[in-house]
């Protein structure tokens, strides 16, 4: 057993390791995999003064419980979800110190879906071809964590007080502000970016007039692999089968349904539906936080010309 | 596949966008995948490349380039103008499978064959495969090799488990499941004795793009 870890007492819906992902080996049929929200990652282990390309824990609607096994620092970010250590309030988006012993406590998200719990050191399980993540679709990397699961921290200075007034000045992106909006939790409307291709062209006209005036509900089948949504069906242009082909995180891609699935970090890296659009790497993360019941509205530019 | 280095307008028909930073290119011909691939990479490889990029990723028909690092015009042009070079005929290593030929599909592709199992067995045994790409999932590859008049149908219904190394056929292409998954592919046999994927290898696949392939009695 680690002196230097975390206990997840309770792992709630869904508790995996996440971290930057595998990248460069898509071409053996690899995920690329990782944090399905890459900025709430990355800021979470900021805050705790961890490299980007530490492993976090990817929280899926909330309701975890995680005890320290030794003097830390935590941070999470990402979906905003109340916290407590013991019984006492504790700050979101900001580092945390917990005592050897203590408990946070993770509540339900009031928004979003994903939140991220970084531990100054990163969670150190072992790496699987580079990368800490947990890959449901090949089931590569560590399986997601259970109750009563011990995880090793990796080792990093302490923190002195002066460390831990520059982590708390850090800045903090407006979107995962400490805020008592309860209105966040009525079912949102997410406007996703898109750019079209690469086989716009397969569909009909109306198909794209359907896919960018018409809204599409977020189904409770997603997953990290996609955000599959129910909607308008988008009719084809051309009959036949398209031959597999590569496709990447933040494709829309078309099966024969007529319903969108957009993929995110565990997508598989070939298929055989047309692509009719890849969303904007900005608003990457706000499909990743996208929920059962939530609205998806999609703004299309055009293919361009190359 | 050519035999000599080819313009890569002449191989490739297109290139399109997929979002900001990557590429698919669409090749003309699926033999010519591999080399298109193979240059690609070789340009990522090379000294102090002009652009650089994440994965490369051939398919049947098309190779995408992801994780571009310099405007896709730029690339686009600049794989444009360049002169594919051939892949040499024996370029990639060989793997020899040792097969069992149990899958529960023999007798239907036998039947769409209009042969026997056992005449299935033996034209497998006597083609020598290529790795065309790999995709699916880890480690599975997409073998081509197969004449285009033995191509069969995949299954009407999708199995929802398919034993590892259970090897299948689907359209003009073999491939042989690493480990337990769903599959729509025609199963003919199975793989022993033999590690298609393993994490701790490297590398892990055994049946990477450009490796030609063999199957043998078990």
């Amino acid at each position: 057993m680690p002196n230097r870890g975390v206990d997840v007492v309770r792992a709630g819906t869904l508790v995996t390791v996440q971290d930057l992902g595998r990248a460069g080996y898509a071409h053996l049929g690899v995920p690329g995999s990782g944090a399905a929200d890459v900025p709430a990652h990355s800021h979470a282990n900021e805050l705790v003064g961890n490299a980007a390309h530490a492993a976090t824990l990817e929280i899926t609607a909330g309701g975890c419980e995680i005890r320290a096994r030794h003097t830390t620092v935590v941070a999470l970010t990402g979906a905003h979800a109340p916290l407590w250590v013991g019984s006492v309030p504790a700050p979101f988006a900001a580092p945390v110190r917990l005592a050897a012993g203590q408990t946070l406590e993770v509540g339900t998200p009031t928004s979003g879906l994903r939140t991220y719990f970084a531990v100054r050191g990163g969670i150190a399980v072992d790496p699987v071809l580079g990368s800490r993540a947990t890959d449901v679709l090949s089931g590569l990397g560590p399986k997601p964590v259970r109750d009563s699961t011990i995880l090793p921290v990796g080792s990093a200075p302490s923190v002195t007080q002066a460390d831990f007034d520059r982590l708390r000045r850090r800045v903090i992106p407006s979107a995962y502000r400490d805020t008592n909006d309860d209105s966040a939790r009525a079912s949102a409307l997410i406007n996703v970016r898109v750019q079209l291709g690469p086989r716009d062209d397969w569909f009909t006209t109306a198909a794209l007039g359907a896919l960018q005036g018409t809204e599409y509900e977020v189904t409770a089948d997603s997953n990290r692999v996609g955000v599959r949504l129910a909607g308008a069906a988008l009719e084809r242009a051309v009959t036949g089968e398209l031959e597999s082909e590569g496709v990447v995180t933040g494709a829309v891609q078309v099966p024969a349904s007529g319903q969108p699935v957009i993929f995110l970090a565990d997508h598989p890296t070939t298929g055989g539906y047309p692509v009719v659009a890849v969303v904007e790497p900005q608003d990457l993360p706000l499909v990743a936080q996208a929920r059962p019941g939530d609205r998806v509205a999609f703004v299309a530019s055009a293919r361009p010309a190359v | 596949m050519s035999t000599r280095s080819s313009p890569s307008s002449s191989l490739i028909a297109g290139m399109r966008p997929v979002g900001r930073d990557a590429l698919l290119l669409e090749v003309r011909s699926p033999d010519d995948v591999p080399a298109i691939a193979a240059a690609v990479s070789a340009h990522l490889d090379s000294p102090d490349p002009a652009w650089s990029a994440g994965d490369v990723v051939p398919a049947a028909r098309t190779v995408l380039v992801t994780g571009l690092t310099q405007p896709l015009a730029v690339v686009a042009r600049d794989i444009g103008a360049w002169t594919i070079p051939p892949l040499p005929a024996n370029a990639g290593p060989l793997v020899t499978l040792p097969v069992v030929y149990d899958g529960p599909d023999l007798g239907d592709v036998a039947g769409l064959w209009g042969t026997t199992a056992d005449a299935v067995a033996t034209q497998l045994r006597q083609l020598e495969f290529r790795v065309a790409f790999s995709g699916f999932a880890p480690g599975f590859g997409y073998l081509t090799g197969l004449p285009q008049e033995l191509a069969v149908p995949r299954r009407d219904t999708p199995r929802t488990r398919v034993p590892a190394g259970s090897v299948g056929m689907a359209g003009r292409y073999v491939g042989a499941y690493p480990r337990v998954s769903p599959g729509g592919w025609q199963l003919v046999g199975t793989v022993v004795d033999t590690a298609l994927w393993d994490v701790e290898r490297d590398p892990p696949a055994l049946l990477m793009p450009g490796t030609r392939v063999r199957f043998t009695d078990a």
